[in-house]
């Protein structure tokens, strides 16, 4: 053949086609249906191996909807937040998953035209009744850029901890419970020698566990974290799910992800949101082995999104 | 090695199918060679030849102007400077004396030096104050247009115009703390405090405009890391978007500091462009309520336009006014030095 060969044939795409999916072939029931349907993803190693620990509840939305001018984002959304328990809210992009997930810290009031209904519960209270600056230190946020703020590690860190107001406590007082965020956060050992160095200059995944130790220096009882790896290389990532496995039992972690496999990995409990409805709530194991609605086995097989 | 005979018949033929004749450049390399051979490489049109060598021209052009400025300024400035000049005051010029060679500039240089600070540091909160509210506040929206276009306004003015409206200002009986009154009660309305305020005039919007720009490239995430936090947003303003856009700040200052040093019309209305001469016995403040002069107004009137006449200073002190600018722009730099953009990516 010469080094010319036919272009491939163009294919057109059509906006608002539904997806079609390969029925997978039903030989014994359900569940194996499913599993030919995601054997992609159940033949992947999982993170969260074994003991799932003591599941308390931590935060509840009831029938919670969002709209930005009127237009709604997030509908009648109804699940739990446990502790000891990753919840991963899975979905294609514009579907609400970040604004469900902005609206747990109430960061979506930021938006000047959204509106909110229904409740959001912590510990059995409405979060509208709390103090957003106390409800924001019990419900801390890593964002999906590395947001390090610009000064030095060590004030990052403290940042959250120091109080507004005249009696601000000492760089030795604060330095103990610093210390103490960034272990928890695995960055310890990596910076420990050079606290004062700027915070800009840690690597992307540095970054990112800083922001994490930033968010747990204030001793949340939740963790909400928005697509927190989409930036990182495979390696960082990788250190970051550890780090979400070995705090899930102390904290209750959130985690919005667009990567299948990474919600596969880490989530003892999946969300499916489709166009602002929650589509699909359940174990993990379920919602990607047996999903129960049509959209979730669409969109964990791979079928649109 | 032909670089088109490969490929045989039927690859020809469909590139002659896919090629139309009638354009046979650009010609694109061939995938299998990779690299570029010189006569594969198509030539620029001749449009974009002019463009580019314009745009040379210009670059150089103005490299070159700045160069024979400075060039220019350091000889002429030399061949005059006496290091005495620099700490001796000058003399009031009448006709009996040898204008050329009486008297120094100490007096000028140190009137720019407090001319600058003062306006700089009335500026500042000012501007930084200004860019913070536009940028992170904002509401209504009517009256941020208003204030946008005030701040516009007043940078579009001409500085003449802002040293009349301050003598119309400041020669009222209520501002006659800020000059001296004289006996019959007339507010003279010329000090360095009244010169230092309207010079902040012309700084302000260099700095609303610096450091707004600054502040709105911080990215919204950023923000709501700190909202995230618990804090609100007067912490966040303080601790998180003020250090991070001190660059901005910084160089709207500079930029403020210059165009404050470089005046004229406002040192000769506004200042008296005398010699240093305090008022009252206050020991700071009988300097800021006295009159002054710049090296800007002592250029001015030792030019030949001016009523001294004597060109030979008004070189030296021109130089020294150009060193002065610079080594301010350079301090200035060098205190804001910082990663220049913390996000960028």
């Amino acid at each position: 053949m010469g080094p010319l060969k036919k272009p491939p044939p163009v294919r057109r795409i059509v906006v608002d086609e539904e997806p079609t999916i390969v029925e997978p072939p039903k030989r014994n029931g359900t569940t194996e249906a499913a599993k030919s349907g995601a054997s992609g993803l159940l033949s992947a190693p999982r993170k969260r191996e074994g003991k799932r620990g003591k599941v308390r509840e931590r935060m509840r939305t009831d029938a919670l909807g969002v709209a930005y001018a009127g237009k709604p984002a997030v509908k009648a959304v109804s699940l739990t937040v446990n502790q000891g328990e990753v919840l991963g809210l899975i979905g294609p992009s514009g579907c609400g998953k970040t604004t469900l997930l902005r609206s747990l810290n109430r960061l979506v009031d930021q938006t000047p035209t959204a509106s909110r209904s229904g409740s959001i519960l912590i510990d059995d209270q409405d979060v509208d009744l709390l103090d957003v600056t106390e409800l924001r230190r019990q419900v801390g946020m890593v964002f999906q850029q590395p947001n390090p703020f610009p000064m030095s590690v060590f004030d990052n860190v403290a940042y959250g901890i120091r109080e507004r107001g005249s009696r601000r406590p000492s760089r030795a007082a604060l330095r103990p419970a610093v210390e103490e965020a960034l272990d928890r956060a695995g960055l310890l050992e990596e910076v420990k020698d050079n606290l004062s160095h700027p915070a800009l200059r840690l690597s992307g995944g540095q970054q990112q566990r800083l922001c994490i130790a930033r968010s747990l220096a204030v001793n949340p009882e939740v963790l909400l974290l928005d697509e927190p790896c989409s930036a990182l290389d495979p390696r960082s990532t990788s250190l970051i799910e550890e780090l979400i496995m070995s705090l899930r039992s102390e904290i209750a972690i959130v985690i919005v992800t667009h990567n299948l496999q990474q919600a596969y990995r880490v989530a003892d409990r999946v969300a499916f949101m489709y166009l602002g409805d929650l589509v699909e709530y359940g174990d993990a194991d379920q919602v990607f082995g047996a999903p129960k609605a049509k959209r979730t086995r669409e969109y964990v097989s791979g079928g649109f999104g | 090695m032909s670089t088109h005979a490969t490929g045989g018949g039927r690859a020809a033929a469909l590139r002659r199918r896919l090629q139309p004749p009638r354009l046979p450049r650009p010609r694109l390399p061939r995938r299998d060679r990779g690299v570029l051979k010189k006569e594969e490489i198509v030539p620029w049109s001749l449009g974009d030849k002019i463009g580019l060598a314009a745009a040379w021209f210009c670059g150089l052009l103005l490299c070159a102007i700045a160069g024979a400025i400075v060039i220019y300024m350091l000889v002429r400035g030399l061949q005059y400077l006496s290091v005495q000049a620099l700490f001796q005051h000058p003399v009031i010029l009448s006709t009996t004396q040898s204008t050329g060679t009486a008297g120094g500039y100490l007096d000028p240089i140190e009137g720019t030096l407090i001319l600058t600070a003062l306006g700089t540091l009335i500026a500042l909160p000012i501007g930084v104050g200004t860019a913070v509210w536009l940028s992170e506040y904002g509401r209504p929206a009517w009256l941020a247009r208003a204030v946008e276009s005030g701040v516009e306004i007043v940078a579009g003015t001409p500085t003449i115009v802002l040293a009349i409206f301050g003598l119309l200002v400041f020669t009222q009986g209520a501002f006659g703390f800020l000059s001296f009154t004289a006996e019959g009660g007339a507010v003279f309305g010329r000090s360095f405090f009244i010169a230092g305020i309207m010079m902040s005039l012309i700084a302000i919007p260099l700095i609303v405009g610096a450091t707004r720009e600054a502040l709105q490239s911080i990215p919204a995430h950023v923000r709501e890391a700190s909202y995230a936090l618990g804090k609100d947003k007067i912490s966040t303003i303080r601790r998180v978007l003020l250090p991070a856009s001190r660059k901005g700040i910084a160089t709207g200052t500079t930029l403020g500091m210059g165009r404050i040093a470089g005046d004229t019309a406002i040192v000769v209305l506004l200042l008296g462009a005398t010699p240093i001469e305090p008022q009252g016995d206050i020991p700071v403040l009988r300097v800021l309520q006295g009159t002054g002069s710049t090296l800007t107004s002592y250029v001015y009137n030792n030019s030949p336009a001016g009523e001294g006449n004597a060109p030979q200073k008004a070189y030296a002190a021109a130089f020294v006014l150009l060193i002065l600018v610079i080594v301010m722009n350079f301090v200035v730099d060098l205190v804001s030095r910082r990663r220049s953009d913390p996000w960028a990516r």
